[in-house]
This record gives structure tokens, C-alpha cells and sequence, in this order.
């Protein structure tokens, strides 16, 4: 930090050159992982790349004027961001397009947006405002049972479609209630019970199938994923084809364009499987690296939080942290088939427009609180 | 709000170790999968991905003694389909249909089997392949692959053979040389994407096929050619079940021509030359074609009567049991034991000299020179002459003697053999053994191949076989070219006289079992020059209808066959040398 005479505002360019490097690279390994089967699919080998280029181009100069701006400003907007969040859910429950049998696009042709990546958004900004407006209420049973009354209605409707959608919002939430509240043990409680339930799921899941909580479809991914060669009609075949992609990678590699797996093996691997054809191209050295460019990157987060000039500003930022750093992990964690698969995306990596177009808008947030903090002489 | 601050940044603080490690947690599966499941997970995917394709090798042609090619390859195509890359799926079936001549329903099902490969049709004539490949049909594969062809079709079909659908030998001598004549397959490893699409340019493992070699025959497709020729007319003419003539070189046992008829076309070997009757099964017609397809000099034993005389008279003179001047007397039988057993003569030879009644072929005659020689040394002859064992001949199948045990034979049963009845043995043995004791009493082992010559010629390996020597002397060997040579001089084989030629040989007809069926195998066994002797032949004419008299219906077809072949095989006449000369002079 440059010592200058008169205060001068930091802007975190590390953070903005991490987004950059990071959309980049995705775009580099959406072309890798996409053009074969676009070029079958649309005569067009960098039909994926192209789209992802230019929705991202426009998201990132949105993002740099977002940053512009006072962050204060668009928390008069929460209320009716979170409202508007409702309407969206319901419309699209009603009269969205259905793909692969689940209603999650709304809105015509090229305009369509998958409203769920609004609502996170949304409430990250809502909570964070409701959080600061509470003060030290947020620290008493009251408070905190607030707060999760205003996530789970939401994030309920979410799940009805998308499940993980749903649980993302359900862990924003929780991030930030964390943050924010004194208390610790409930969370590491609930943190612990939601981690051990892995390691309980097989009985559980059966359990819960008999009570008719599972759906069945439900009940065939949990067994996909605790033995997915026994289940290769079930879905096994596609977590046994990630495997295959991440296995064959080795130490280093087969080097970049050189995977298999693209080939039509691994479904849709411009998508949530973007990281199995990282994998497999660029060996656990380069999925080590992305892991470490995501660190580092919520390392950007935590400073630019503890740094913020207030607690909505520090809480805006929680909030993103939480979502960029949930999605990583669920998104490794089912590629590698850790958890049960569920389709979430890589941010910044996996192919989808509406992803990383509001991916950018709370970049554009992160970077704006940045830009309020002061440099001290 | 000092205090709130740090409790945030300490919260904050511990978010981020806590996402660190699920972060290193998440790294550590990644190390797991990518570094000790590596291996097991590349060889999945390995096999997932890699095609392996196979590259026929060119079976190795057959080719008689002058170097025609009897057996030969011609291309021909297969036809399949990828499921995953037919587009228009009823254009296919349409087009296929219409080409391959085959009903809509079979190939539909076939098309429209979910597998990354299905067969519609092999052995398909490379003009059809070709205009099927000119319709471009997506998804439709033609492979060009290698047929067994054989230009003379049913020539020496049973000693031959034919090859299945994998082109591997089936029966003959495509089977008994299949490790020489099939060659090693290549394969090529491709790397293909999901859809089954070979991938270009990618990691490519390519092993060249190696051609199978050439197999040189010592049989000769004219003489093959001749030999059936006759044997057919003669089918005709009898109206016999079969014919069968062999003919081979007595010095080293190289046959020349092994001509059975009714054949078979060895282009089209699964269809019955004659009609199945009417309801036959799957099993019977398997049961017809395997009597189609069988080989009776070889994998057929019969009792080969008055021929067997030869042994007898050999086993007899050099033993010194008999001369060719004793005196014998045949009053129409002879009384062994209990037993009277007839001469075909019914009124008898009267008194006759051992020469004389070889050439008579009296029954009477070789029981006295077997009970002369008594069980014990007659048996030992048979097993030294090789009669025990099977002759080594290079097809497969062939049938063993069927003898009496040593100690079950009596009196009664070693008069029966010594004029060939009471046991059997193969028209293969008969004529191999007759070969030793004239050839100068070595003991040779039939055969047919020649030699293997690699594809390109390069590399040529000769087959020996094994010859057991002196059988008999060379005394008794000279004996017996003399009395056979009077046998058709002047004796029962005087039909098998070729002009200008000195032939020896021995007629015989045996009754088959029950005798009560009056039913007969009527056979010549002749060679030429009877003093230097060059070729050696055996018809056997089964069930022959009418007169069955060997020396009447088979002894000219060989003399047919020889006034053909000799000149053709540079065997010069010796006109000056009649056969009297050796009544006088020894």
C-alpha cells in the first residue's frame, strides 16, 4: 500500500484480476470441453464458448459500474428485490419452461433466466440489511429465528424445483447468520449434525424412503453415489464417467484438449462436470491450482468483510463468500462423488448464462464495498 | 461497534480455516481418485474408449503338385451397422433389405438392435459391398474380409475340405494344416467417443496381419481329375453306393489323387448333394451332411479280402513258410477244426503250384500258408508289416484296424484272415502296406503335403515323414512284384493289363456283413511298372450292382486310369520286356 498525503480508496484489484483469470480460464475449458460435442450438436465448435463469452463480457462490465456505486444505495431496493423474488418463484412454478422435466427458466427465447440465481442474490442483499437494522437483537433467539423465517419460505419454493438451489440459499443464510450473531455452538452444532448425516445417509435415506420423504428418484442417487458401479442404469453411468475423467487425469494430466471423456462420455461437460474434464486434462495439478484460485479469492473476500467500512458492507460480503465458497465445495464435492449428485454449477467455470451473470453483479457488490474502504495514512 | 467489528473478523477468520478445510478435504478425495485409483479408473476408461478392430490375415492357398491353386481366396465383404450412427434408420432398413436379398423383419431387428456393432451379413459378394458402401448410408459398415474360394468346386472335395464362417478349417486338410494355412489376424486400436465414432488423429495401436502360408500338395488335380472321372462312371455304370480310387507313390507314399464319389461342392458344403428326406431335423441333416463330408478310404474300415492275399504270401515267403514252386491241392475247401470253409471255386483248383494259386487267388491255398506260418508268426508279421497301427496319413479321423486279439485267435480265425475276412482295416492301410512290401519293404507313411512356402515365397519348409525300413527283404519284395505281375499276366487280374506296360496288382471281392445281404465290395489294388514300381493304386467300387466280381468290374477301371496316367507322368513303355520273360527266366 502506496503511502500517499491525502486518504485515498482502495480498490481490490487482486480480486478483480481473479475474476477475470477465473472466467477466463472457464471460457478456455468451456471450448475444451464443449466444442466436440458442439460441433456435432451445432456445427459450431465454439458455440458454448461464444455465448459464455459474451454474456460474461456484459456481466463484467456491469460488475465494474456496480462497483462504482455506493452500496448503501441499492439496500433501499432489498425489500422489493425480496418481494419480486417471491413473484419470480411462483411465476416460474406455473408457466416457466420445463428443461429436463423441471420448470427453472423463465421469460423468451434468449432472454429466458433461471430466477433462482436472482433470489440468492436477493437475499443476500435482504439479509444483510435486516441483519444491520436488528443490531444487537440479531444475538438473541428472536432475532436469529427472524432471520430464518424470512430464508426458509423462499428457499422452500426453491427446492420444490431445485433442490440444491435450496440448500445453497438455506447455507447463505446460515453463513452470514453465523457472522453476524455471538453465539457459535448452535451452529457448529447444526454444522455437525448436517456433516455426519453423510456418513449416516445409506441408512437414513432408506429410513426416510419408507416414511415417504424420499422420492424414489431420490432414494436411486443415494445408491448411485454410495456404489455407483452397482447402479449404472440409475445414474450410476454418469457419476462412473466423471470418475473415469478425474482417475485418468494422473498427477499432471493429459494435457490441455486432450480429454476422452468430452467425447460424448461425460453428459453435458461444458456444465456441472466442467471440473471432471479439469480433471482429466490438466491432472490434479491444475484442479489443485483452481481449488487454490478459489481460496484465494475467498481469502480476497475475508479481507475485503473484515475491512468493510460497516457491518452491511462486511455482511454484503459474508454473503457472497458463502455463496461462491458453497458452491465450490458442493459442486467438487459431487464431481468427485462425495456427496449425493445434484446439478450445481462451478462458478465462474461451468457454462451458464444466468450463473454468471448475477455471479458478476455480486462481484460488482464485493468490489464496491472494497472500493468504500479508506486507506489509512 | 469496536468490539462487534472484531467478533466479526474472528468469525470471519473462522469461517475461512473452516472452508479451508473442507477445501483440503476436498483436495485429499482428489488425490484419492487422480493418484491411487488412477490406474483402475484409466484402464475403465481405456476400455470404454479403445475399439479394437481386427485385420483378417490371408488364409494360406493350397496348391497341388504342378503348382495349380486348388484352394484359393477371393474377397468378399461383411455388412454391419452402428446403432448410434444410423440417421435414417427405415432408409437402411430398405436399402439392406433390397441389396442383401434378405427379409424386412430380420434385418429390422438387427437395425434396430441398441448395440455399438451388429452384424447384417457376412460373406457378401464384394459387388454388392461396393454399391451398398456407394449409397453412403450412415452408420452402415462394410468390412472387406477374406473367403476360402475353391475354383475346381467339388475336386477332391473330401480330402480338401472347407472352412467355416471364421474362415478356420472345418475337415480335410484345412483342418490338419490350420496352424500353417491360417496366418496371424492383426488389430488395430482405435480410440472412439461415446456415439462409437472413431476418433481422428487419436492414439492409434496398429498389428499387421501376418498371411497364413502356402500348403504344396503332392497331388495332382489332372490325375485328381482322371481318377474321379472313372470313379463316377463307374458309380454310374454299377449303380454303387460309392466309388473310391487312391493312388499314390509306393516309393515315399505321396498321393497323387484320392478321388471318393458322390463329393460335394466345396463352395457350398452345407447343402446336401442328395435331398433330405422329407422331416428331417436339424440333427439329421447334421447327421447327412457328416456322411457328405466323411472320407471312406480314411475314416472307414472294411474286411478287404482276396487283396489281403498279399500279406499273407508276403508274411509266408519270408518266413520261408512257403516257395513260390510248393505244391497245393484244392479240392474246393479246406477243413480247419471244425470248420469247412470254401474256395470260390466251388469244383476246386485241383493241384497247383503256390504262384499258381496266388494267381487263381485260391482260398485253400493261403489258409495252408497261414497255418503254415501258425498264430503266433503270422500275427507278428501283421503287427511288422504296421497292419496294427494307423498309417500316420496327414487327414484327420482316420479309423484303426479292427483285429482279433492274439490270444483270441484260433486256427479257424487265422484261416479266415490269411485271405482277408474275419477284421478290418482302411482302404488306406491296405494300399499303404501292399506299397511297402513291394516298393523293397520300407514301411512309408501316406501323405499329402509337400511343403509350406511363406507368403512372399521366402521361407519354404519341407515335411519328412517316417519310413520304417525292411518290413520285408528285398528278396521277398521282388518275389511278390513277380507273382502280382503274373496275377495280371495271366491270372484273376488279367482285366487290369494296360498295353505296353508291365502292371502287377490283386483283385478281391468281399462280402459285406451279414453275409446273408449279399451285398459287396468289389476292389483292384494294381501298380506299374510291376518291376520298377512308380505309382500304386486301390479302387474300392461299394455295393455294386450286377456282376461284383473284382476282377471283372475294377480291374479295368485302373488299367483305365494307368494307360492315362503313366504316359502323363513320363513313364516310358516297355514293350520288348513281356511279362513272360520272368515266367522263364526265374
Amino acid at each position: 500500500m502506496a503511502k500517499k498525503k491525502k486518504p485515498k480508496r482502495f480498490y481490490d484489484y487482486s480480486l478483480l484480476f481473479c475474476i477475470i483469470f477465473l472466467t477466463a480460464f472457464g471460457l478456455v475449458m468451456i471450448y475444451s470441453a464443449s466444442s466436440y460435442k458442439a460441433q456435432i450438436d451445432y456445427g459450431n465448435a465454439s458455440y458454448f464458448m461464444m455465448r459464455q463469452l459474451m454474456i460474461a463480457s456484459a456481466g463484467l462490465v456491469m460488475a465494474i459500474i456496480i462497483s462504482k456505486l455506493d452500496y448503501h444505495w441499492y439496500a433501499r431496493f432489498a425489500v422489493l428485490a425480496y418481494a419480486l423474488s417471491y413473484a419470480l418463484m411462483i411465476a416460474v412454478s406455473l408457466v416457466g419452461k420445463k428443461v429436463n422435466g423441471k420448470r427453472r427458466w423463465l421469460g423468451v427465447g434468449a432472454l429466458s433466466f433461471q430466477p433462482t440465481e436472482f433470489v440468492k442474490i436477493a437475499l443476500i442483499v435482504l439479509l444483510a440489511a435486516v441483519i444491520c437494522q436488528m443490531g444487537k437483537k440479531v444475538n438473541t433467539w428472536k432475532g436469529m429465528g427472524m432471520i430464518m423465517g424470512l430464508t426458509i419460505p423462499i428457499a422452500g419454493i426453491v427446492a420444490a424445483n431445485n433442490l440444491s438451489s435450496g440448500i445453497i440459499i438455506v447455507g447463505i443464510a446460515f453463513v452470514m447468520l453465523f457472522v453476524a450473531c455471538k453465539k457459535s455452538w448452535p451452529f457448529f452444532l447444526c454444522g455437525g449434525l448436517a456433516f455426519s448425516t453423510i456418513f449416516i445417509a445409506g441408512p437414513l435415506a432408506t429410513f426416510l424412503e419408507k416414511v415417504n420423504i424420499l422420492k424414489p428418484y431420490q432414494m436411486s442417487r443415494i445408491h448411485v453415489w454410495l456404489d455407483p458401479e452397482a447402479y449404472k442404469l440409475d445414474g450410476g453411468y454418469q457419476v462412473l464417467q466423471g470418475l473415469y475423467a478425474i482417475g485418468s487425469g494422473g498427477l499432471v494430466g493429459k494435457g490441455l484438449g486432450e480429454s476422452i471423456q468430452k467425447m460424448g462420455f461425460v453428459p453435458e461437460a461444458q456444465n456441472d462436470m466442467i471440473f471432471s474434464i479439469i480433471c482429466e486434462e490438466l491432472g490434479l495439478f491444475g484442479a489443485v491450482s483452481v481449488i487454490l484460485i478459489f481460496l484465494f479469492m475467498i481469502y480476497r473476500f475475508m479481507l475485503i468483510a473484515g475491512n468493510a467500512p460497516d457491518l452491511f458492507g462486511s455482511l454484503l460480503v459474508v454473503g457472497v463468500m458463502g455463496h461462491i465458497a458453497i458452491q465450490v465445495i458442493l459442486n467438487i464435492a459431487v464431481v468427485t462423488n462425495t456427496i449425493p449428485n445434484t446439478g450445481i454449477t462451478l462458478p465462474f467455470i461451468s457454462y451458464g448464462g444466468t450463473s454468471v451473470m448475477f455471479l458478476m453483479l455480486e462481484m460488482g457488490m464485493v468490489l464496491s464495498v472494497s472500493n468504500q474502504i479508506k486507506l489509512e495514512k | 461497534m469496536s468490539s462487534n467489528h472484531t467478533h466479526h473478523r474472528k468469525k470471519i477468520a473462522v469461517l475461512l480455516l473452516l472452508l479451508c478445510l473442507c477445501m483440503a478435504g476436498l483436495a485429499g478425495r482428489l488425490v484419492y481418485l487422480m493418484i491411487f485409483r488412477s490406474e483402475y479408473y484409466s484402464r475403465m476408461a481405456e476400455e470404454l474408449h479403445q475399439r479394437e478392430r481386427s485385420i483378417k490375415a490371408a488364409r494360406g492357398r493350397i496348391l497341388d503338385a504342378r503348382g495349380v491353386v486348388i484352394a484359393d481366396n477371393r474377397t468378399v465383404c461383411t455388412v454391419s451397422v452402428i446403432y448410434n450412427q444410423v440417421t435414417d434408420r427405415e432408409q437402411v432398413i430398405r436399402t439392406l433389405c433390397e441389396e442383401l436379398s434378405m427379409d424386412e423383419a430380420t434385418v429390422r431387428k438387427k437395425v434396430e438392435k441398441r448395440s455399438s456393432r451388429e452384424i447384417i451379413r457376412t460373406n457378401v459378394d464384394k459387388e454388392v459391398g461396393d454399391r451398398i458402401r456407394g449409397y453412403h448410408l450412415d452408420g452402415v459398415k462394410v468390412d472387406e474380409d477374406y473367403k476360402r474360394y475353391y475354383p475346381y468346386g467339388s475336386l477332391a472335395s473330401k480330402v480338401l475340405g472347407f472352412t467355416g464362417a471364421d474362415n478356420q478349417g472345418i475337415i480335410g486338410l484345412e483342418v490338419a494344416y490350420e496352424s500353417y494355412l491360417k496366418g496371424t489376424d492383426g488389430t488395430i486400436l482405435t480410440m472412439t467417443d461415446a456415439a462409437g465414432v472413431e476418433i481422428e488423429n487419436a492414439f492409434e495401436e496398429r498389428i499387421e496381419p501376418a498371411a497364413g502360408r502356402d500348403l504344396y500338395l503332392s497331388l495332382d488335380v489332372n490325375i485328381q481329375q482322371y481318377a474321379e472321372q472313372a470313379a463316377r462312371e463307374t458309380m454310374e455304370r454299377k449303380g454303387a453306393k460309392q466309388v473310391s480310387v487312391i493312388i499314390m507313390d509306393p516309393k515315399n507314399g505321396e498321393i497323387l489323387a484320392m478321388a471318393s464319389v458322390p463329393g460335394f461342392d466345396l463352395n457350398d458344403p452345407f447343402t446336401l448333394v442328395q435331398e433330405a428326406p422329407a422331416g428331417a431335423g436339424a440333427k439329421e441333416k447334421q447327421e447327412l451332411l457328416n456322411q457328405m463330408w466323411r472320407n471312406p478310404v480314411i475314416n472307414d474300415t472294411y474286411e478287404p479280402g482276396s487283396t489281403f492275399k498279399i500279406i499273407t504270401a508276403a508274411a509266408g515267403l519270408e518266413a520261408g513258410a512257403v516257395h513260390l514252386e510248393d505244391t497245393f491241392s484244392c479240392p474246393g475247401f479246406r477243413i480247419v477244426e471244425d470248420r469247412k470253409i470254401r474256395c470260390h471255386k466251388v469244383g476246386g483248383h485241383g493241384a497247383e503250384t503256390f504262384l499258381q494259386g496266388a494267381m487263381n487267388s485260391c482260398n485253400p491255398v493261403f489258409i495252408d500258408v497261414g497255418q503254415r506260418l501258425g498264430v503266433d508268426r503270422y500275427y507278428q508279421y501283421f503287427e511288422q508289416f504296421g497292419l496294427k497301427e494307423k498309417t500316420g496319413i496327414d487327414l484327420p479321423g482316420e479309423a484303426g484296424t479292427i483285429m482279433h486279439r492274439k490270444e483270441d485267435m484260433g486256427l479257424v480265425e487265422l484261416a479266415t484272415v490269411s485271405f482277408g475276412q474275419s477284421f478290418q482295416i482302411t482302404p488306406i492301410q491296405l494300399i499303404t502296406t501292399a506299397a511297402s512290401i513291394i516298393n523293397g519293404g520300407n514301411r512309408v507313411t501316406p501323405h499329402f503335403a509337400v511343403k509350406t512356402v511363406s507368403a512372399d515365397g521366402s521361407d519354404v519348409r519341407r515335411f519328412s515323414y517316417p519310413v520304417k525300413e525292411h518290413i520285408v527283404s528285398e528278396e521277398t519284395s521282388q518275389t511278390m512284384r513277380y507273382i502280382l505281375e503274373q496275377v495280371v499276366a495271366a491270372g484273376s487280374g488279367s482285366k487290369g493289363q494296360v498295353e505296353g506296360y508291365r502292371v502287377g496288382g490283386k483283385t478281391a471281392t468281399s462280402e459285406k456283413l451279414p453275409r446273408s445281404l449279399k451285398k459287396y465290395i468289389s476292389s483292384f489294388l494294381g501298380f506299374a511298372p510291376a518291376d520298377d514300381p512308380q505309382v500304386i493304386a486301390l479302387i474300392t467300387i461299394d455295393e455294386p450292382q450286377g456282376v461284383y466280381y473284382g476282377g471283372t468290374i475294377a480291374a479295368p477301371v485302373i488299367a483305365d486310369i494307368f494307360g492315362n496316367i503313366l504316359p502323363y507322368l513320363g513313364i516310358e513303355e516297355t514293350v520288348e520286356e513281356s511279362a513272360v520273360w520272368f515266367d522263364i527266366g526265374s
